[in-house]
């Protein structure tokens, strides 16, 4: 068992239907394990260990993941938008690991290109290799929003169930399309190709977001399915308005990797009324998705009068049926619906292992480092991430809530809230916030947060910037803000 | 040439049919003692190619089909059938049933 069984599956079953690029002219999966194949002989020939691949989205993507798979090499996507100094250390971490560049990416770092190992044209293909269940098929770089990356192992045991467990085989129609625009070293990069290969769901791919090129590419191949990220969505939702462009055949746009605001999900659903929507939670160390908010709870929130019903849109969902989900307090004991604590997970896609060490309990626990609670229905609405949690005077404080209410301010259009260290309270908080026009006054915001939530919430001081640090996938980089702000403060003192 | 007793059920294990071209992988074991059949006749590892001229017992010729899972809620094995053959998957003696998943929307 490993993840090229999955190609090998959909080449067996729908060996002719385009399986990458456009309805004429794509690959097919046949053509796909042929070339995997290929790629496999050479990596095995070569006695590659590890795959360390620096490119875009393309089809040596996939060609690629599924050789390593084949030749029991670990698949290790860099994140191209590293400096050359970065790259050569992340390679480095990664030791013994063989640098692949796809188009793009020659010249930035030393290693063979992808062409030279999946165009092989010698007639060894002995890809045959026994590929153990517990070989590693997967390194990733987390984004270390809140501290250092740290190398993330997923083995072929954590990916196959987690596709064969939430993935009906072959069950995409021949129509149906999805359009992959996450970058290939971010979790979802990897798993939409698993997942749409298992399904036989063409993928047609964005090489980098661009939210013109994406609207435009899903006009063109009459994209179905997609899949984006918070920043990504709010990007394209402005596009179609402007271009007056509905994309017809549109049907499923799953969104997650990070916090969705409200308003962002309310104008999808008012751009794009016949599409069903999802919003899926997951992390890179459980193989992806382990909550989502499906078509029909986000249909049943929005038509609810009742405030709880509501409020599920704000929420991830309820957790997939083949994962254990609990909400632990500080002394890891579970506490009831309702109260907040740490997110943790079990169950055979959640791998929970880093190169350095394992996060996971004896019995197969995963604490995530996220803070959320569970309603009475079970679903679960997540507060940030545990080490982002503000401890002021000896109260925790969640950024979330308080950056939730300044992005309801009409002269916000993105917040940011940090603990800075304070003599007085430990830790004291403060807002960094990006002006959606005229830039909005100190006191004014503070009034605007004391009169929504408590005193004990409101900044103590709120910076303005035209931008947040972020990752290229959204996610506010907390790490860099802290320190700025951490320096300011020490500087004043 | 005696033939090698048929490998012990673990998770992420693929076995073969030795009556038809049956292939599947391993997904839950209950019982580790437990022997899977297709057809009638014990499963062996992948790979090793169906007998010559042997076929699936009467009765025990309903076929597998491809992506499908077997099992059942007392079954000693859960299995992904990832060929499909002739065969009925079955294992010590007791038939799998196909099981039905309800399917997820996608989110990758």
């Amino acid at each position: 068992m490993n993840t090229t069984m999955l190609l090998e599956m959909a080449a067996e079953a729908l060996g002719d239907r385009v399986a990458i690029g456009s309805r004429s002219g794509g690959t097919t999966y046949a053509e796909l394990l042929a070339t995997a194949r290929r790629g496999a002989a050479r990596l095995r020939e070569q006695g590659v260990e590890r795959v360390a691949y620096l490119g875009l989205n393309g089809p040596q993507l996939p060609a690629l993941l599924f050789a390593a798979g084949a030749a029991g090499a670990a698949f290790a996507p860099l994140n191209y938008r590293y400096t050359d100094t970065q790259l050569a250390a992340a390679v480095a971490a990664l030791a013994p690991a063989t640098a692949v560049l796809g188009p793009g990416a020659s010249g930035r770092i030393t290693g063979v290109a992808a062409a030279d190992v999946l165009d092989a044209n010698d007639s060894n293909d002995n890809h045959d290799a026994f590929v153990a269940p517990d070989a590693v098929a997967v390194l990733l770089l987390t984004s270390g929003t809140s501290g250092p990356p740290k190398v993330a192992v997923l083995r072929h045991e954590h990916l196959v169930p987690y596709v064969i467990s939430t993935v009906e085989f072959a069950a995409a129609g021949a129509d149906e399309a999805i359009l992959v625009s996450v970058p290939p070293y971010h979790v979802a990069g990897i798993s939409s190709v698993l997942t749409s290969v298992y399904a036989g769901r063409r993928m047609v791919q964005l090489p980098a977001f661009a939210a013109d090129a994406w609207v435009e590419l899903a006009a063109t191949e009459r994209v179905t399915h997609a899949m984006v990220v918070p920043t990504m969505l709010g990007r394209i939702l402005d596009e179609l308005e402007s271009r007056g462009e509905r994309l017809p055949a549109l049907r499923h746009l799953s969104y997650g990797g990070g916090r969705m605001p409200l308003p962002i999900v309310e104008r999808a659903v008012r751009l794009l009324p016949g599409v069903d929507l999802v919003n899926a939670y997951g992390l890179t160390e459980t193989s992806s998705t382990i909550a989502l908010l499906g078509p029909d709870d986000h249909r049943a929130a929005l038509a609810s009068d009742d405030p709880a019903v509501r409020a599920r849109l704000g929420s991830v969902g309820r957790p997939l049926p083949s994962v254990e989900l609990q909400i632990r307090g500080d002394d890891g004991v579970r506490v009831p619906a309702g109260v907040s604590g740490e997110v943790w997970v079990r169950g055979e896609q959640v791998s929970g292992e880093y190169v350095s060490h394992r996060a996971t309990t004896a019995d197969g626990w995963y604490p995530t480092r996220d803070r959320g609670h569970l309603d009475a229905g079970g679903y679960l609405f997540l507060d940030g991430r545990a080490d982002d949690v503000i401890v002021r005077g000896g109260e925790n404080i969640s950024p979330g809530e308080i950056e939730d209410v300044l992005l309801e301010h009409p002269a916000v259009a993105d917040a940011a809230v940090l603990g800075v260290p304070d003599t007085e309270w430990g830790e004291r908080v403060e807002a960094v916030v990006v002006p959606a026009g005229a830039p909005p006054a100190e006191p004014e915001l503070q009034e605007w947060v004391r009169a929504r939530l408590r005193s004990t919430r409101v900044p103590a001081r709120v910076h303005l910037r035209s931008a947040l640090p972020s990752t290229e996938t959204g996610k506010v980089l907390r790490r860099v803000l802290r320190a700025e702000l951490s320096a300011a403060a020490e500087a004043i003192r | 040439m005696s033939e090698l007793p048929p490998p012990a059920p673990t998770a992420g294990l693929r076995l073969a049919s030795a009556v038809c071209g049956t292939e599947v992988v391993v997904v839950r074991v209950a019982d580790p003692a437990a022997v899977i059949e297709c057809g009638g006749a014990p499963m062996r590892a992948a790979g090793t190619p169906p007998t010559p001229g042997a076929a699936p017992a009467a009765g025990l010729d309903g076929g597998s089909l491809i992506g499908k899972r077997y099992g059942g809620v007392d079954a000693p094995v859960e299995l992904l059938c990832v060929k499909a053959g002739a065969g009925t998957l079955a294992a010590s003696g007791l038939v799998l049933d196909l099981r039905s998943a309800k399917p997820l929307p996608a989110s990758d």
